[in-house]
């Protein structure tokens, strides 16, 4: 289907709707290396406007990869609940923006369409919404997750400890656990990138969190960032709480990360059937990230912000106790600044919320793109009033392993207590008992024979 | 001297089994201002790093030294800001540099180049020293050349590779810098270069600095890549690095 819009008598065709989704997309550099961005400003705008009158019923037929061809169209097609669909079918998508922005679509009532959304619908409206109409949205959702924790209620903003080391090295490791674990994060997950994704380490590194965990009574789940197939071969053996996986938005990209739906269903099962979770069972961890179908040259000629939407609904099939974004670390090829970084983080925490998704971001940049600390400062600052579940917590921002600069200890701090958030309830009532945080959310003076370092120091 | 703004960590003492920025300290809910300021000049290192150029002239100098041939070329990369923003253009070369390797009569067999990336720094820095270890001894059975590319990525030594008919390439390139290491340098090797090659089809050595992989080291497994590569007549993920190299650190904790 062909779609026109006419600016001062001069007329722009888009041939399709996928091409007229990549020209309403804001501007980024991997849609201009894709070569499908618009090819000029007012080609972008007259895109947006032609996108606004598309009505929402369209994309249930109009499928921007074939249905044939995809094993992720073919979930959202499937999965799409016609009862939630109804409530907001009559609508198009410029329209789409207004019912989401008003006040009577609360909470409650965007919680209801959540499984009626496809996730190119979400993706159509995010295009045509500023960033503060993103934020003011994003607010309205509540996703809360449990396992050890209960991760996203209102007024609560967790963090996840990433205690990364290049050569895994475990004293390391621990020496940057209990620093952040004295800064009050740790309580979406100590997750660590391994360095390397042998199953002996990964079993090794597991063990060790989770005696950690089991000696000073933390009430929180760890996770060892492995393939999934890694996980799945020491699932037996090893405590594993919570199984991580990469995910992208089309097959194709799934299977350039060695996975697929029934890799992640296993993932799933297994992990389910442990039952090591306290309040919740919700055991999967996902991370995502624009880009990653343009670099596997599985795109489909789709924009890079529409696949990553398409990821949230592979996402949301497996119930998920924390998903992610590593909104920066794909590098300025795709996201060139601090602004293609900020758009792109709150249009994904916007897209996956809005879809029901326990959405937490890992506010981040390499140091080859055209970003700083005060980009991130701002972009946490936005997240924080969205609603984001949880950020990264990175000693002084710098992993060491993955060489790029994420958010800090000291960040969690700073966004705690600029916006009034307090940890998980079961972790800040850990905190508290440990001395680590007064009433009043401000951390205490801790002297050396605090007991988190005097049983290491031993 | 003690500044009693801070709040000190008593975790400072674990600062010995990391060289993640753990013990910092806070004022209030923040970084204090050494320790933010320390933040800004290493991120600022790291960007310069990005930016710095491959010192042609000192280079080329020390190059021909080697009395191998050298191919001086360019991508088709206009400056830094296209070379981040589009990486198709910097796996291939303009069309002087095309001209340049059409005029080659020679037969060879290795071809190593060397590139910018994303730290000119380290490779200004460190090519030398490493080739000095390599070249005489390979030219022992090998006919070798050299290219010294600007704004190159690293599948552009296919693209050298195929037009000069080679059988192997190594191509230096500056890695993304980090915080802590921005004048990082990597190797990729690659058996019979073709265009459109991807990554699963190379060898890679990364991490050279001095703080990391020492030029010794890499240079070992240099030489394990392209004797394996030329023996089975491969490269990629097919060929395992079968070479204790790494130091047996103590990896148990101290605690409980």
């Amino acid at each position: 289907m062909e779609f026109r819009y006419t600016v001062n008598s001069f007329t722009y065709n888009f041939k399709d709707l996928k091409t007229l989704m990549a020209k309403a997309s804001p501007y980024r550099t991997g849609d201009a290396l894709a070569g499908i961005s618009a090819e000029s400003n007012e080609e972008r705008v007259a895109a947006q406007f032609a996108l606004s009158e598309v009505p929402l019923n369209l994309f249930l037929t109009d499928h921007l990869i074939p249905y044939e061809s995809d094993e992720i169209t073919r979930l959202i097609v499937d999965s799409l609940d016609k009862n939630s669909f109804s409530i907001i079918r009559h609508l198009t998508v410029g329209d789409f923006r207004n019912w989401l922005l008003l006040d009577a679509t609360d909470t409650e009532v965007l919680d209801q369409i959540k499984m009626g959304l496809m996730p190119e619908m979400v993706a159509a409206v995010s295009k045509i919404m500023r960033n503060q109409d993103l934020i003011a949205v994003a607010q309205k959702c509540e996703v809360i997750s449990r396992f050890r924790t209960t991760v996203g209620q209102k007024g609560r903003l967790a963090i996840r400890l990433q205690p990364n080391h290049p050569t895994d090295f475990q004293s390391g490791i621990l020496a940057s656990t209990i620093d952040g674990l004295m800064y009050g994060c740790g309580d979406a997950v100590i997750g660590i990138n391994p360095a390397t994704d042998s199953p002996e380490v990964v079993s090794n590194l597991l063990k060790m969190l989770d005696e950690l965990r089991e000696k000073f009574e933390i009430p929180t789940q760890s996770c060892i960032l492995s393939h999934i197939t890694t996980t799945l071969s020491i699932i037996k053996d090893a405590p594993v709480d919570l199984v991580f996986q990469s995910i992208g938005g089309t097959e194709k990209t799934n299977s350039s990360f060695g996975v697929n739906l029934n890799i992640l269903n296993e993932g799933f099962l297994a992990a389910t059937e442990l039952k090591r979770g306290t309040v919740g069972q919700q055991v999967m961890y996902f991370e995502t990230g624009q880009g990653s179908s343009l670099s596997a040259n599985a795109h489909h000629g789709l924009d890079q912000q529409t696949c990553e939407a398409r990821t949230y609904a592979l996402a949301r099939k497996f119930n998920p106790f924390l998903v992610n974004s590593v909104v920066g670390f794909i590098g300025p090829e795709y996201l060139f600044d601090g602004k293609q970084i900020i758009r792109a983080a709150l249009e994904d925490h916007f897209c996956a919320k809005l879809l029901g998704l326990p959405m937490g971001m890992d506010v981040c940049y390499t140091n080859h793109a055209e970003a700083d600390q005060d980009d991130m400062d701002n972009l946490m600052t936005l997240l924080g009033v969205a609603g984001c579940n949880f950020f990264m917590g990175v000693p002084g921002t710098d992993d060491i392993m993955l060489n790029y600069q994420s958010t800090s200890f000291h960040d969690a701090m700073y966004v705690r207590k600029v916006l009034k958030k307090r940890p998980a309830p079961e972790f800040e009532a850990w905190l508290l008992a440990q001395g680590i945080i007064n009433e009043k959310g401000e951390r205490n003076a801790l002297n050396s024979k605090h007991l988190l370092l005097n049983r290491h120091g031993k | 001297m003690e500044n009693k703004l801070i709040q000190t960590d008593p975790s400072e003492l674990l600062k010995t089994q990391t060289n993640a920025r753990i013990g910092l300290g806070n004022v209030g809910g923040s970084l204090p201002t050494q320790q933010t300021l320390s933040l800004k000049l290493d991120h600022a290192r790291a960007k310069d790093a990005v930016f710095s150029p491959l010192n042609m002239e000192l280079l080329t100098k020390a190059l021909l030294e080697f009395h191998i041939p050298l191919f001086c070329l360019k991508s088709k990369v206009e400056n830094k800001i296209e070379y981040l923003k589009r990486p198709d253009l910097g796996r291939r070369l303009d069309n002087n540099s095309l001209e340049i390797l059409e005029k080659n009569k020679e037969k060879l067999d290795i071809v190593l180049v060397i590139t910018d990336g994303l730290s000119a720094e380290a490779v200004n820095n460190q090519i030398i020293n490493v080739l000095k270890r390599l070249i005489p001894a390979w030219s022992k059975n090998y006919k070798i050349a050299l290219a010294l590319v600007e704004n190159g990525r690293v599948a552009i030594a296919d693209e050298i590779g195929e037009r000069l008919e080679a059988k192997f390439t190594a191509i230096f390139i500056g890695e993304r810098p980090g915080l802590s290491s921005p004048k990082s340098m990597g190797i990729y090797t690659t058996f019979q270069p073709k265009i459109g090659l991807t990554d699963e089809s190379r060898n890679c050595i990364s991490n050279i600095h001095n703080d990391g992989l020492s030029i010794d080291q890499a240079v070992q497994i240099l030489n394990y890549y392209m004797e394996e590569s030329f023996r089975n007549e491969y490269s990629g993920f097919k060929l395992k690095l079968e070479l204790n190299l790494i130091d047996e650190q103590k990896n148990t904790p101290t605690f409980g």
